[in-house]
């Protein structure tokens, strides 16, 4: 069983703060890490690997340092990991990004056949969940996204039953491979790294692919060229006129400050009393 | 994986500057034609998602600019009340209904619907589409915008029609937040944009608006050409049913509570006062409540008549997915933190004792009201 597993290296965005007067996003000192969604698409790649045998093949857009997210991948068990990387990648939106991955997922296929591409759910810094399925489209293949559980994998008749979030309940969803698939958070548990594997990733050669190695066919679908969206304007959250106003617990007692809130909280939404005793009424 | 804008582009980025710079910004002739406004009407099992009409509601106010029509985009099985769910969609604020059915498009699946979306999209033609961001609509939005190969606009939070271009002007966060960016697709149609559940206001149905022109197609496939099934629907327990973004009340804690027992009394004011329990994502992170019940960014956006933020410190992520609370209470010890500077009332304490004081004061109020209205 072969499987890709594409991450994106990402600025931890606890960790962010925006300049107060240019509105730019100061990077010095923010580490970079791999997407969190990315890594339960890992660590579920990992498991069929552990179940099947076959090969977890790592697949990475971004820049020459993105290599570091990538060596992660192999200490946590990841056989193979490539890097695309150009600098017509620069300015890229979803639909070029998934056009670069995709080619890139072809390149890695001529190597050994895919049978199950795997992305996060969404990065933390776009948030977009968009390039999962722009690849599973470029590739014509079948999209499950949103995955909490892999029901069972046939890899006799090549199916596999998932069951999928949805709102209210989840789906079960049959498909057939290969197929992408995008795996809810929390649904499983990224594995230790143990210190021969640390030293293994250290000394890793991460493949490094140019737009050509890449298999880039049509320079206008990559990078600011290959991108619909153009982004207009950034600009900071704006502070809310209002003040806060704070009941002092200091010169009066919490009983009286609760009873003075309620009074507040009612005048203020004047409807909200009523809501809240028809509810009680019902 | 990617957005729009990319890290590197709002790094190098001045606050401001010329839209699509280094390439082709023109509207190409055969994309002039490109008029209207179209919502995809999301239902599962008998009923609408409500982010449907709060979508429908913005197209009215962007189709009122533009002058042009809005039209509602209705998929789904023969035995579905899609005709029913039009004559709803009129009187939220649509003229026209685009009504597709098929056995096969009973329940959501990924191929069907992007094919069927965007065989409707080829034929009318609108030049704005927009879905809800839930993981039906962000499942389909991705596909048909790859296979349209057009520009789309993940979780907008304010969506305007530029003065100069007349193009959708789509304003989002970005960096968990942190930043918001506006964002155009100048170049291409339909411009696509998907906007999170309770974002935008719920508008009002004007009842007397029941009829609009509807319009049939066909799906032209076939069961047997479909890859994925549809084996089963395992609907949530009643007991797991969290609706967080619809809730009145919503009392929620932040790791400001210390641990997981003391969100037992954040279950006690929400109880009294008939709402849900909400978290920060360190809280749920950690295991402490369930994910349903995140609110912010990668949360659920909520926007209750009351919203009681105790031990939360109001992280911007945090921020965006509740400023929109009509009455925001911050219980905290610090009185620094940054939710105090969206709040409207304050209490720097211990929610630990602030919040009995609160549930003693509600509970005997409304116990208090409620017998004198009997």
């Amino acid at each position: 069983m072969h499987i890709v597993v594409c991450i994106k290296q990402v600025p931890d965005s606890a960790q962010i703060r925006v300049h107060p007067v240019t509105n730019t996003i100061m990077r010095q000192g923010v580490p970079a890490i791999v997407n969190p969604y990315d890594l339960f698409s890992l660590e579920e790649a990992l498991r069929l690997k552990d179940k099947f045998g076959g090969r977890v093949t790592v697949l990475c857009m971004g820049p020459p340092q993105a290599e570091e997210a990538l060596r992660k991948c192999i200490s946590f068990g990841a056989d193979d990991a490539v890097l695309v990387t150009d600098r017509s990648f620069a300015g890229a939106d979803t639909l070029a990004t998934s056009y670069a991955l995709t080619a890139g997922v072809r390149q890695i296929a001529k190597e050994q056949a895919v049978d199950i591409i795997f992305t996060g759910k969404q990065t933390i810094d776009g948030d977009t969940a968009q390039v999962g399925p722009g690849i599973a489209k470029r590739l014509g293949i079948q999209l499950l996204t949103y995955v909490s559980r892999i029901v069972e994998t046939d890899l006799e008749n090549r199916t596999i039953t998932v069951e999928r979030r949805a709102e209210g309940g989840v789906q079960v969803l049959k498909t057939a491979l290969p197929c992408l698939i995008t795996m809810l958070e929390n649904t499983n548990e990224m594995r230790f790294a143990g210190m021969p594997a640390m030293i293994h990733a250290a000394a890793y050669p991460v493949r490094k692919w140019n737009k050509e190695q890449a298999g880039v066919e049509d320079l206008e679908k990559i990078g600011l060229k290959g991108s619909p969206t153009v982004v207009s304007k950034v600009f900071g959250p704006s502070p809310r006129s209002e003040k806060v106003e704070i009941l002092d617990l200091e010169t009066s007692t919490l009983r009286d400050v609760s009873l003075n809130l309620l009074q507040k909280i009612f005048t203020r939404h004047p409807t909200l009393e009523s809501d809240l005793l028809m509810k009680e009424l019902s | 994986m990617s957005q729009a804008p990319t890290p590197n582009a709002a790094a190098a980025a001045p606050a401001k500057r010329p839209a699509g710079r280094g390439r082709n910004t023109e509207l190409p002739e055969h994309l002039k034609a490109y008029k209207g406004v179209a919502v995809f009407i999301e239902h599962d099992r008998g009923h609408v998602h409500s982010v449907s009409w709060e979508l429908l509601g913005e197209a009215r106010k962007l189709a009122d600019i533009l002058g042009c029509q809005v039209s509602a985009v209705l998929l789904g099985g023969p035995d579905e009340a899609l005709e029913q769910f039009a004559a709803e969609a009129f009187t939220f604020g649509a003229d026209k209904a685009h009504i597709m059915k098929d056995p096969i498009l009973k329940g959501y699946r990924n191929e069907p619907f992007t094919k069927g979306m965007t065989d409707l999209i080829n034929k009318y033609q609108p030049e704005i589409f927009l879905l809800g961001a839930t993981s039906m609509g962000r499942d389909l939005a991705g596909s048909v915008a790859t296979t349209l190969l057009t520009g789309l606009t993940a979780d907008c939070t304010e969506l305007r029609i530029d003065p100069a271009s007349k193009a959708l002007a789509a304003t989002r966060p970005t960096f968990g937040g942190s930043l918001y960016c506006t964002i155009m697709t100048l170049a291409y149609r339909p411009q696509m944009a998907t906007v999170r559940p309770r974002v935008m206001l719920m508008p009002k149905a004007d009842p007397t608006r029941t009829t609009g022109q509807i319009t049939y197609d066909t799906l032209g496939m076939v069961e047997t050409d479909i890859v994925t099934k549809l084996l089963d629907f395992i609907a949530d327990a009643n007991s797991n049913k969290i609706n967080l973004p619809y809730a009145d009340v919503v009392v929620a804690g932040g790791k400001g509570m210390k641990n997981p027992e003391n969100f037992k009394l954040l279950f006690e004011l929400a109880r009294v006062l008939g709402g849900e329990v909400g978290a920060t994502r360190p809280c749920v992170q950690s295991g402490w409540v369930d994910a349903e019940r995140q609110v912010g960014q990668t949360g659920k956006t909520i926007r209750p008549k009351l919203y009681i933020a105790a031990g939360i410190s109001g992280a911007i992520q945090h921020r965006v997915g509740c400023e929109g609370s009509d009455v925001i209470v911050a219980i905290n010890t610090d009185p620094n933190a940054p939710i105090f500077e969206f709040a409207h009332y304050g209490i720097i304490g211990n929610a630990m004792q602030v919040i009995p004081a609160l549930t003693q004061a509600f509970s005997a109020h409304l116990a208090l009201r409620s017998r004198q209205v009997a």
